[in-house]
């Protein structure tokens, strides 16, 4: 039989070594499901991990990998203080959403005028409508109780539905022939978030990405605010008692993680994207989830684990193309990975033993 | 000795657990009629020794003879059998079912209820034990549950009863009618182990007391020829200061209450009904009252967990009832609530970021909002240093303390702020006794410095012995407070409700 022993207290070995552990059974796991899908494991292992980073074409696939991790890593960030203090926002891909409507709104309605101007009030819009969107389930959890994951998750289907009427509807390209989808704003100087080193990858949304890390950390490690956040999560009536208000913190962490979700979509969209498009979403706010438990909520863990996930991202895109492998086959390797790692989580705060309990 | 043969000796009985001898080789004598007291510390091992006899837990080595034969009961089935029975500091009854029908499940073969009701009668009335079989559990106090729970064990006729920590929960008059009983228990040949660690208790009650430590049988003496003193210092095996509450003179109000309502803050809970009082300079005011009668909502509302309704609570002149904590403790008025891991520390958390938790509006432990790293560890170490807590050092995590060391740094920690006011809930529970005359000595030394000092607590001993006031918080209503100097136990007992609603009539029986 086997037994779980509590420890004393949390392992830091395991803390970290739990990730290591939790990639390579998801290695193993998706390997195997690979087999069964027909093709080589081994290969394609090495196709995902391998081939983007040192293949043939890495030269190209290491810009896309700064391109990935960027928004993945921006709004991880802000998810990681939430999590830490024990609230759950799941819905970051809808306050990526409209984050990336209201920056390429702005954008639009200023077209074809040129300001420097412009960019910067982007980037307010954008957060800013990340920010409304994840402080509707802030205000619903404060005045009615309601369940802040449900109201934000929901909330991802609702700004899906806005996203397409935008799409088709208010930011159609007049001059796009009647196919959906805006303006390019890769072709609007003003608007353009361009690479800053050609060939690198890294746009303004992945240098906001790193300023937010930097920003967390030391919200987090040096600043009484990001203290009282931890002992929020770590015990309620404990942080109560020294003095934090439990609604203020909602507001505090669904505001912050919604306004850094919104400016991940409005850098995406006046950058690689550079379309508002029906499906311009690609499911980075979920993923961020997985990055943020990833990385130990903890900043160079979450760049670590961004630059992970963004590698699935390209080297799952490879598989489909060159192995055939089902678009699902990835999501359900990415989804085996943040699984591994819950449930590896358990040799952080407990030992294993086997044989029969004590009494 | 030796005269008459003992009803059970223990001999060499050893039990180890994973880290710890819980029992080394205790060696124990009980004589037919004799009241023993089992008398130790918090993790002495008292009750790992009773297990052992009542069969809930195997001895690892030695033995015990009951009544001339070898006795060594594989479970509490079997010692009931030999004429074993105990009674638990937690109750296990049904609340939903009445008095018979809850005695009924806790025996072997039951008759039909109406006889038991008659025979439940029959003894209640011969032990002076008053109590209705029909009654449902649920409505009765704490003493009338333990009056079940008694008598359940007497209809087994048993020869040792083992009862531990019975008084915890009970009133002074309630406990008078226990040792009336148990006296008569006595007389009658049954032999009681009685587990306690209030020793004027087993002063009045006991014939011989047996004292463990560390889990090894320090002393056996008879308690009547040792005062209270002696024997609080062969428990700990250290010398103890008595508290010393010179120099201390009331001054101007500090903190008025003025007609405190408050809704229960769960279900459940209870509310707090028009409580008023002040507090003066220099002054500890004892709350005294059974647990779970307001006494946790008392303590939020006034550290400002709970903020009340404008006027309701007066700090030096000033409102204060919608403030949270925070701003309270800039203004000086401090709180340590009863329960340590959880509320009052945060237990994954080590002992500085614990400093940190409360210290940052007194203490200089922040600079335009970033902790000072340094100062939060020195403040810990400092708190660890004056209150002589037990650890490596500040970086340990508050739940790797024990509940008395981890009590004397939460203690430590509001003390230290220099409070003008400190509001503590149940200071000293759970906390070996040096533990608890160093954090009784603190609080009478903050109000010698001038500071006001509320202690809420169940221990009436330790509320005489420190406050200079008195108040019962009963049902969410508390008493005016009146001078500790002149009330007497009897007084106070009364004053905590009437002992729940029991009639004079009962107390003198």
């Amino acid at each position: 039989m086997i037994t779980l022993v509590a420890r004393p207290a949390p392992s830091r070995f395991w803390s970290w070594a739990t990730p290591v552990l939790a990639v390579l059974a998801t290695m193993l796991a998706g390997g195997g499901l690979f087999a069964l899908l027909g093709s080589d494991p081994f290969e394609a292992i090495r196709v995902i991990f391998w081939d983007p980073l040192f293949g043939a074409n890495a030269g190209y696939f290491r810009g896309q990998l700064f391109i990935k991790a960027g928004p993945l890593i921006l709004i991880a960030a802000g998810l990681a203080v939430g999590f830490r203090a024990g609230i759950w926002n799941i819905g970051a891909e809808g306050q990526y959403i409209i984050g990336a409507l209201c920056g390429a709104a702005v954008a639009l309605a200023a077209f074809p005028a040129e300001s420097a101007l412009i960019f910067p009030a982007m980037v307010l819009a954008g957060a800013f409508g990340g920010w409304v969107w994840g402080m509707i389930p802030a205000l619903l959890k404060n005045r009615f109780g309601a369940s802040e994951i449900l109201v934000s998750l929901m909330l991802v289907y609702v700004a899906q539905n806005l996203l397409a009427w935008a799409a088709f509807g208010p930011l159609k390209n007049p001059a796009g022939f009647g196919f959906p989808g805006s303006r390019n704003l890769q072709q609007y100087p003003s608007a353009h978030n361009a690479e800053l080193i050609a060939g690198s990858g890294v746009h303004w949304g992945v240098v906001a990405g790193i300023a937010a890390l930097i920003g967390t950390y030391v919200l987090m490690n040096r600043h009484i605010a990001g203290f009282r956040i931890q002992v929020a999560g770590d015990a309620p009536k404990a942080a109560r008692f020294a003095g934090v208000a439990p609604a203020r913190l909602v507001g505090f962490c669904l505001g912050l993680s919604g306004a850094l979700a919104g400016l991940a979509g409005m850098f995406e969209v006046a950058g690689p994207s550079g379309q508002v498009t029906d499906s311009f979403n690609a499911g980075y706010g979920f993923t961020a989830i997985i990055v943020a438990f990833l990385g130990r909520l903890n900043p160079v863990g979450i760049l670590l684990a961004g630059l992970l996930m963004a590698l699935t991202y390209i080297g799952g895109d490879m598989a489909q193309l060159t192995l055939r492998l089902p678009a699902a086959a990835i999501q359900v390797f990415q989804g085996l990975l943040l699984f591994f790692l819950l449930g590896m989580d358990l040799l952080t705060n407990y030992t294993v033993q086997w044989g029969k309990a004590r009494a | 000795m030796g005269a008459t043969e003992p009803l059970l000796r223990v001999e060499g009985l050893s039990k180890a657990y994973p880290g710890v001898l819980a029992n080394d080789a205790v060696n124990l004598a009980i004589a037919p009629g004799q009241v023993h007291a089992l008398l130790g510390e918090n993790g002495a091992g008292k009750s790992t020794l009773v297990k052992m006899i009542y069969g809930l837990v195997r001895p690892d080595a030695g033995s015990m003879v009951l009544r001339g034969a070898p006795y060594a009961p594989p479970d509490p089935h079997a010692a009931r059998a030999a004429g074993v029975a105990m009674v638990f500091q937690h109750f296990s009854l049904f609340e939903a079912l009445n008095v018979a029908e809850n005695v009924a499940l806790g025996m072997e073969n039951p008759p039909p209820l109406r006889q038991l009701a008659a025979r439940i009668r029959a003894v209640s009335d011969a032990y002076g034990l008053p109590l209705d079989p029909g009654r449902i559990v649920g409505d009765l106090s704490a003493g009338e549950r333990q009056r079940v729970e008694i008598i359940r064990c007497l209809l087994q006729e048993p020869k040792l009863l083992i009862m531990d920590e019975p008084t915890s929960v009970l009133t002074p008059q309630e406990v008078e009618i226990l040792f009336a009983t148990l006296r008569l228990l006595a007389a009658e040949g049954t032999a009681i182990l009685y587990i306690s660690h209030k020793l004027e208790e087993i002063r009045s009650l006991c014939d011989r007391a047996t004292i463990l430590r560390g889990g090894r049988v320090v002393a056996a003496c008879n308690p009547r020829e040792r005062t209270a003193h002696e024997l609080a210092e062969l428990m700990v095996g250290a010398e103890l200061k008595l508290t010393d509450r010179a120099g201390r003179k009331p001054g101007e109000v500090l903190l008025e209450v003025v007609g405190l309502h408050m809704p229960p803050a769960s279900a459940f809970g209870p509310s707090l009904k028009s409580v008023s009082f002040e507090l003066r300079r220099g002054e500890v005011l004892g709350i005294g009252g059974v647990a779970g009668n307001g006494q946790e909502d008392l303590l939020a509302t006034l550290s400002g967990e709970r903020p009340s309704s404008a006027g309701t609570v007066v700090l030096k002149g000033e409102d204060v009832s919608t403030l949270g904590p925070n701003p309270r403790r800039a203004r000086g008025l401090l709180a340590a609530p009863e329960e340590r891991l959880g509320h009052a520390a945060a237990p994954d958390m080590s002992l500085t970021e614990n400093a940190v938790l409360t210290g940052t509006m007194r203490r200089p432990l922040t600079r335009h909002g970033f902790i000072d790293r340094r100062a939060a560890r020195a403040f810990a170490a400092e708190i660890i240093a004056a209150f002589d807590v037990r650890t490596p050092g500040p970086q340990v995590a508050a739940r790797a303390l024990s509940g008395g060391n981890l009590q004397k740094f939460v203690i430590g920690r509001e003390v230290l702020q220099a409070p003008e006011v400190l509001v503590v809930n149940q200071p000293t529970w759970g906390v070996d006794a040096a533990a608890a005359a160093a954090i009784r000595q603190a609080l009478l030394d903050l109000a010698a410095a001038g500071a006001g000092v509320i202690v809420i607590s169940q221990d009436l001993d330790e509320l005489l012995e420190i406050s200079d006031r008195f108040a019962a918080l009963n049902e969410g209503r508390l008493s005016p407070p009146q001078a500790t100097a002149k009330l007497t136990l009897r007084e106070i007992g009364l004053s905590l409700g009437g002992a729940h609603g029991m009639k004079p009539l009962e107390v003198l029986a």
